[in-house]
This record gives C-alpha cells, sequence and structure tokens, in this order.
C-alpha cells in the first residue's frame, strides 16, 4: 500500500514542489485547482511573472477590496502587479502560443510514457471544453503537469497512452504527483524522485506508464518542509 | 460638424431589435468579465431565437449571455469553454443544441481573421489531436500547422470602458479580452459603455478600438454585474 495522504497535504505538496522549477524571470501560467496553489510556494530569492489568459501579464494577490474589473481565468479578483500589463486575448495568446511563456502548470485527467497529456474531455459525459489548454501546451516551454497520482476513484492516471481525447501530443515536461516527480528526457519518462515512505514495487501497481528509474533518484524535494 | 460620424447613442432594448431570428452573434467577455450585460440581458427580454452565439465562453447558467441558452435562444454555440454553464452541456448532450469547441487563442486568431480581411491563420495549437480532424493540415519549414478558417457574424455585442461621440473606445481592466477583436468581426457593431463622453475627451493616443468600427452606442445598465465591472 501508498501512504494514504489528506487530499490538502498532497495538493500542497505537488504545488511546493512545482515552484522549486522557476528560475528567476520566468513568466509562468498557473491552471485551475491544484496549478492555482502554485503562486503560495515560490521561493523567496526569485522573482516569477503571472500570466492569466484573460488578459493579465503580472498578475498579484487577491486584493483586500474586491474589484470585478480585474479577474483572473479562474474568475477569482486580482490585482494586476506595479509594472504589470493588461491585453486583449489575441495579445494574451500571442504571447501564449509564441513562446513567450517559460511554464504552464496544468492539471489532468490522464498523462502518458510518451508525454501526452488529455485534460479536456470526457466523452459522453463532461464536455467543458479546452479553453486555452491546447495553446498553452503548444507554446509554452515547459509545460508542467500538476496532479493527484489517481482518479478519487483510485485508477491510475500515469497510463502507457491516454484514452481520452488529447490536449497535446507529446508537449509534457514534467509530472509531478504527491508520491512522484516524473520528468521527460529524450521522449523517455524518467523517475527522478519518490516521496517518503512509498515503495517502489507499490507505486509501480499504481503507475501503468513505462518508466525509467534514475540513477540519482532521491526523495521528492519538499517534503522535508511539511 | 458632418453628423454622420456621430454614433446613435440608444437604449439596448432598441438596439437589440437590430438582430433577428437566426443571426450570427458575437458576444465579448471572458467568465463574467467584459460582458456587455445590459445589451444581453435585452437580447434576453426580446427573445429572438435560432442564434449562433460566438463567444468563448457560455458565462454561468444566470449570468450573462449563459442566460440565452437557458432560454432556448440558442441553436449553435462556438466557444472554447462552457464547463461553467450547465445548461450548455445538458442541450448538448441531448442533442438539442449544435457546438463547436475551438482552442481559445485559435478563437481569437479566426475571429481577427475575419474582421482583419485574411484567408485564415495557420497555427500549431491542435496538432495531433481530435481537432485537427477534418481540417488542412500545411506544412511549413518542416512544422505542422492547422488552417483556420476566419469568422465573422452579423452582429457583435461588445463591452467597452468609455466611449467617446465618434464611438471610439477605451477598455479597462481584464474587460477587454475578446471586444477589441470582436469589434472588428462584425456587420453591426454595438458597444456597451460606461460612459459617453465629447470629441476631444479621449486622447487619441488611447484608442484601441476606432470609432470607426463601431455603429451603435449603449450606456450600461445598473444589474448586479453591469454596475460591477
Amino acid at each position: 500500500m501508498l501512504p494514504v495522504l489528506d487530499e490538502e497535504i498532497a495538493r500542497h505538496r505537488i504545488a511546493r514542489r512545482v515552484a522549486m522549477e522557476f528560475q528567476d524571470g520566468d513568466v509562468v501560467n498557473l491552471g485551475i485547482g491544484i496549478p492555482t496553489l502554485v503562486s503560495d510556494y515560490i521561493p523567496e530569492n526569485i522573482r516569477v511573472i503571472f500570466q492569466t489568459e484573460n488578459g493579465v501579464v503580472g498578475a498579484g494577490p487577491k486584493p483586500e477590496k474586491e474589484d470585478l474589473r480585474f479577474i483572473g481565468a479562474g474568475g477569482r479578483c486580482l490585482k494586476p502587479i506595479l509594472g504589470g500589463a493588461l491585453v486583449a486575448s489575441d495579445m494574451s495568446f500571442g504571447l501564449i502560443r509564441g513562446g513567450h511563456l517559460d511554464a504552464t502548470v496544468l492539471g489532468a485527467l490522464e498523462v502518458d510514457q510518451e508525454g501526452n497529456l488529455a485534460n479536456w474531455w470526457i466523452p459522453g459525459k463532461m464536455v467543458p471544453g479546452m479553453g486555452g489548454a491546447m495553446d498553452l501546451v503548444t507554446g509554452a516551454k515547459h509545460v508542467i503537469v500538476a496532479t493527484t497520482h489517481c482518479t478519487k476513484k483510485g485508477d491510475p492516471k500515469i497510463l502507457p497512452k491516454c484514452t481520452l481525447p488529447l490536449t497535446g501530443a507529446k508537449v509534457v515536461s514534467l509530472v509531478v504527483t504527491e508520491y512522484c516527480v516524473l520528468r521527460m528526457v529524450s521522449g523517455e519518462m524518467v523517475l527522478e524522485e519518490i516521496a517518503p515512505g512509498v515503495d517502489l514495487g507499490e507505486f509501480k501497481k499504481v503507475t501503468p506508464a513505462n518508466y525509467k528509474v534514475s540513477d540519482d533518484l532521491c526523495q521528492m524535494k519538499g517534503c522535508e518542509l511539511e | 460638424m458632418p453628423t454622420s460620424v456621430i454614433k446613435p447613442v440608444m437604449s439596448a432594448e432598441e438596439a437589440v431589435k437590430r438582430i433577428t431570428d437566426g443571426s450570427s452573434v458575437m458576444i465579448g467577455g471572458f467568465n463574467y468579465g467584459g460582458i456587455p450585460y445590459t445589451l444581453v440581458d435585452a437580447l434576453v427580454d426580446a427573445g429572438t431565437k435560432d442564434l449562433w452565439l460566438i463567444s468563448n465562453d457560455t458565462a454561468y447558467d444566470d449570468v450573462g449571455h449563459g442566460r440565452l441558452v437557458v432560454n432556448g435562444q440558442i441553436k449553435k454555440v462556438t466557444a472554447s469553454h462552457v464547463g461553467l454553464n450547465k445548461s450548455t452541456q445538458r442541450l448538448f448532450n441531448e442533442k438539442k443544441l449544435e457546438l463547436e469547441l475551438v482552442p481559445q487563442g485559435t478563437f481569437v486568431e479566426r475571429i481577427r481573421a475575419g474582421g482583419f480581411g485574411l484567408g485564415g491563420v495557420l497555427t500549431p495549437t491542435g496538432v495531433g489531436t481530435v481537432h485537427e480532424e477534418g481540417k488542412q493540415v500545411i506544412e511549413v519549414e518542416g512544422k505542422r500547422y492547422i488552417l483556420e478558417l476566419p469568422l465573422r457574424a452579423d452582429v457583435a455585442l461588445i463591452r467597452a470602458y468609455r466611449a467617446d461621440r465618434y464611438g471610439n473606445l477605451v477598455y479597462f481592466g481584464t474587460n477587454r479580452n475578446f471586444n477589441p477583436a470582436m469589434a472588428t468581426a462584425a456587420d453591426l457593431v454595438i458597444a456597451e459603455v460606461d460612459a459617453i463622453l465629447e470629441i476631444g475627451q479621449i486622447d487619441p493616443n488611447d484608442v484601441v478600438t476606432p470609432g470607426i468600427l463601431v455603429d451603435i452606442l449603449v450606456l450600461k445598465g445598473d444589474s448586479y454585474y453591469a454596475s460591477r465591472t
């Protein structure tokens, strides 16, 4: 059995680890859900510029007084930072598709060993639409998937091949779950970090994708801070 | 002064009478930001039917143009995301609504193509996914792109911050989103604004949408979201 984690602890563990990926000056788009939490964990010695696809470059925290004329993509009020910019959707997606984003952090329904990502449609059930996700995974330099390791029902999400319609083909750079960090290296999925108390044999049972275990496998960074 | 360049100011009720059954209608907005609420509410009251709604999303069941969907006035939706409106998803699953989902960056580029006289755009977005199916894929310098076709509408309902009497528009906050692009891509453009100023009160340097694109001006009303966005 893998360690059973409280959902909140799992979500924050993932967010904290993702935040360690950024470099000073990076421009980053955060998706809805776990990715939103990432902004709480940016190391103090670096500055990251958050972009929201509805038109903010330099999104700041939630203001004390709500002003519905400034919102993020999820609809929450925000305050643009001093030195930020407000742009229209064509510019916003020009930035996204044009390679001006260092990273995008998104959730996943499924991700696979080839770096394919599915997160926008469950045929016959849920049809929310792709929103900006297809553009983000196409244009951002790094596509970071921040997701719980399994679905709420306990089904694996990290598969040999995605079964759901793709958001992007061979686009994923990194997968962070509450149990591990998997990095795509030259088209191959590599297990680089594993959370404390996770047995590799048990881990394999909930991770059907083919992955290589890194020679430098280490404990998942940030877990020591919990 | 020639009066033809002075844009008519109308009530929302009067303005939406220009929209006929079966029209294609672009509506600005992202989530609850930048929606021309007063015009949309008037269109709900008018009950105009069989509309093709072209908007980034379908807002919420009881907010903005989500109400047009709930009210059965929409026969087709072209959008990038409808996850916030349960009625859109339900009506689509019941086959009572045609739904065309488009990646958001592609959505705005198609509108731009429609408004800027382009025959389409080539985008890498969606290559290798179901979005590619049925579309022409063109290879340029070894990279594959989907040819996306222009999108235009009979009418665009847009939201801006302030207008002058010529219809020049400036925007505020995250209410800008798709509104400037839509202002270029419809035969009739109706802009809902917070205030209508005299000529000269908007510096030409600040104008985002030139007034020549705008046909009718409507002052925003005092509904919950109209007054707060």
